[in-house]
């Protein structure tokens, strides 16, 4: 129950209105740290820039240069965000480099006032040090929602678009010697859990995201788990790796008895 | 049945690339054809997605189409009715003051709540001397008020006393923004926050003007606070009042919203009036600096309250009046 509840937990789920139900990784209590501290450190840098280059510059008496640094800080601390996230959608420097994003928490985009509204509860979300009220608001929603999210009904999620997934590393296009057994292909179809089957793609298609000592391991444990589901003729499996083995496993669950693959009926 | 994902994705994958490529673009959508071809992109991966999510078990696949779907759910539904215009002297004529009406009950709350903390501070200072040392924020104000008068007014008379106006009225402006901000933001705790804020201010206030007007040093005080206080004190007052309206979400009496509906209805009428406290505020911290600061002889005390009483009039009178023949709701901001 636990594990259901988290896993729903670090997830947006949003029911769109043509009835398609999807949903986006919000991000982390520590990735959104990570970011304020990039976004701190970069308002820093440009409050040091404007200090220097005001006093530099000479333009102005002492009286008029000192007017100018506070209001040039005032307005670097309180826009920063506010800018950057109106005209980058939702993202800061820090959001950037780190893949997350300010969304409406309906999945549209950010109007103006929510952004305006996060960006001014800020001020009670740093509370009383180190942003320790934002931070506890964060753990207690269940959609990592701080105050200011609260009030503008944002919500911060992350943002890097994945690859999409290559399914070339998949299938074999290779001679597949268990279709000699189409009995046994049959008895495989029907003992293999579709949980299973998803479980082999997913080894096959992240094979080079793996550690070559690791994959060895994890495609014998595969290869064991799925020998016990049916056992083909030694003919057929000699010269046949774990991965290889494997691989013709996927071939015989997702082709038709015919030969072609299933069509997506 | 298990999804054929080669097939699938080989057939899908243009749409797919396709799609991704026009979100990436981050402009808006500008002619009809565009729009057409971003919606059908958007139902073609919805409807590949929802087939994924029921013919097979594959979350990497999910997961980038989750992304893409939405990613283009929010450009096709999160466009705005019309693109944003800055038309400030609408924004000033219309909006500001008709939103400052129509949350009328906010602001009589804020200063009523003010009016209570100035009545116990003067009274606190009435009935304890002592008190005075506790609740002044300033030192300059804890001595006595004569000697203060004479010190300002003799100051007054020397060319050079106050240098620094710029960088003074930039902390006043800055200093009295934040703590706006601050009176605002506090609502969120159903607005008891706020209320703590307004009274704790009108406290120091009702202490300040007991122990000068029983001084004798009524004159003076009118002359130094008027022409930025009235301006100042009603911008504390709108930000009380925009606290009152973030509390008033949070509470939800007496609607069927949820909470969610509530915050979003009342998000752009708190930003438009702290956006309002924020000009009020610079104008009075302008004030404040080159005008209040200077006491007779150099302004006589006359002109000094005239001038702020005039201001409180026309603030008033705009908030009041303007924008009034445009109707309540044509105020609102997207």
């Amino acid at each position: 129950m636990a594990v259901s509840r988290e896993a729903m937990n670090d997830r947006l789920e949003i029911h769109a209105a043509e009835g398609v139900c999807f949903s986006l990784p919000l991000a982390g209590l520590v990735t959104r740290f990570l970011a304020w501290g990039i976004d701190l450190a970069a308002t820093l840098v440009a409050a040091l820039l404007i200090g220097t280059v005001v006093a530099s510059l000479n333009l102005f008496s002492g009286d008029v240069a000192t007017a100018v640094i506070i209001l040039a800080f005032f307005v670097l601390y309180l826009g920063y965000s506010i800018f950057f996230e109106w005209a980058w959608r939702g993202q800061t420097p820090g959001k950037r480099v780190l893949g997350i994003r300010v969304l409406d928490a309906q999945g549209l985009h950010l109007q103006f006032s929510q952004i305006v509204i996060r960006n001014l509860l800020r001020t009670i979300d740093a509370l009383p040090m180190g942003y320790l009220i934002g931070g506890v608001a964060i753990l207690l929603n269940r959609n990592g929602q701080r105050l200011g999210d609260l009030a503008a009904d944002t919500v911060v999620v992350s943002a890097r678009p994945g690859p999409a997934p290559d399914l070339a590393q998949v299938l074999p296009g290779k001679y597949n010697s268990f279709r000699e057994h189409p009995h046994l292909e049959a008895r495989l179809r029907q003992r293999v859990s579709t949980d299973e089957a998803g479980l082999l793609i997913q080894a096959l298609m992240r094979r080079d995201q793996l550690d070559p000592a690791a994959r060895v391991t994890l495609f014998a444990d595969l290869a064991e788990h799925f020998r016990g589901k049916v056992s083909f003729p030694e003919p057929s499996m000699v010269g046949l790796s774990d991965e290889q083995y494997l691989r013709n496993i996927v071939e015989s669950l997702y082709r038709t008895p015919g030969g072609e693959r299933e069509s997506n009926a | 049945m298990i999804l054929d994902l080669e097939k699938f994705v080989r057939e899908e994958r243009p749409y797919w690339d396709e799609l991704d490529a026009r979100l990436q673009r981050e402009q808006p959508v500008s002619d009809l054809a565009s729009a057409r071809r971003l919606y059908y992109l958007y139902r073609r991966a919805a409807s590949d997605l929802a087939r994924l999510d029921t013919l097979a078990t594959e979350p990497a696949m999910r997961g980038y189409l989750e992304q893409l779907v939405g990613r283009a759910y929010a450009e096709v539904h999160g466009a705005r009715k019309r693109p944003y215009a800055l038309r400030p002297l609408h924004w000033l004529r219309v909006t500001l003051p008709s939103t400052f009406r129509r949350h009328a009950r906010a602001f009589q709350l804020a200063t009523l709540i003010t009016l209570i903390g100035a009545l116990f501070g003067a009274g606190a200072v009435l009935l304890d001397p002592d008190a005075k040392g506790v609740i002044m924020p300033f030192s300059h104000l804890l001595g006595d008020p004569s000697d203060r008068v004479a010190m300002e007014e003799a100051a007054a008379q020397e060319s050079d006393a106050r240098p620094a106006h710029s960088s003074f009225a930039a902390m006043l402006m800055t200093n009295n923004i934040r703590v706006s901000i601050l009176a605002m933001a506090f609502g969120i705790a159903w607005g008891l926050g706020t209320a703590v804020m307004l009274f704790y201010n009108g406290v120091i206030l009702g202490a300040v003007m007991l122990d000068y007007i029983r001084a004798g040093e009524g004159v003076f005080l009118a002359g130094w606070l008027l022409p930025h206080g009235s301006i100042e004190i009603p911008a504390i007052l709108f930000a009380g009042q925009a606290g009152f309206i973030l509390g008033g979400a949070v509470i939800g009496r007496g609607t069927a919203q949820t909470l969610r509906e509530r915050m979003r209805e009342s998000g752009p009428d708190i930003v438009t009036l702290i956006a309002g406290v924020g000009l009020f505020l610079i104008w009075a911290g302008l004030i404040e600096s080159f005008f209040s600061q200077y006491h007779a002889p150099v302004f006589p005390y006359w002109l000094k309250i005239s001038f702020g009483l005039v201001e409180l009039v026309l603030l008033f009178a705009y908030l009041g009046l303007s924008g009034r023949q445009y109707g309540g709701e044509n105020g609102r901001v997207a």
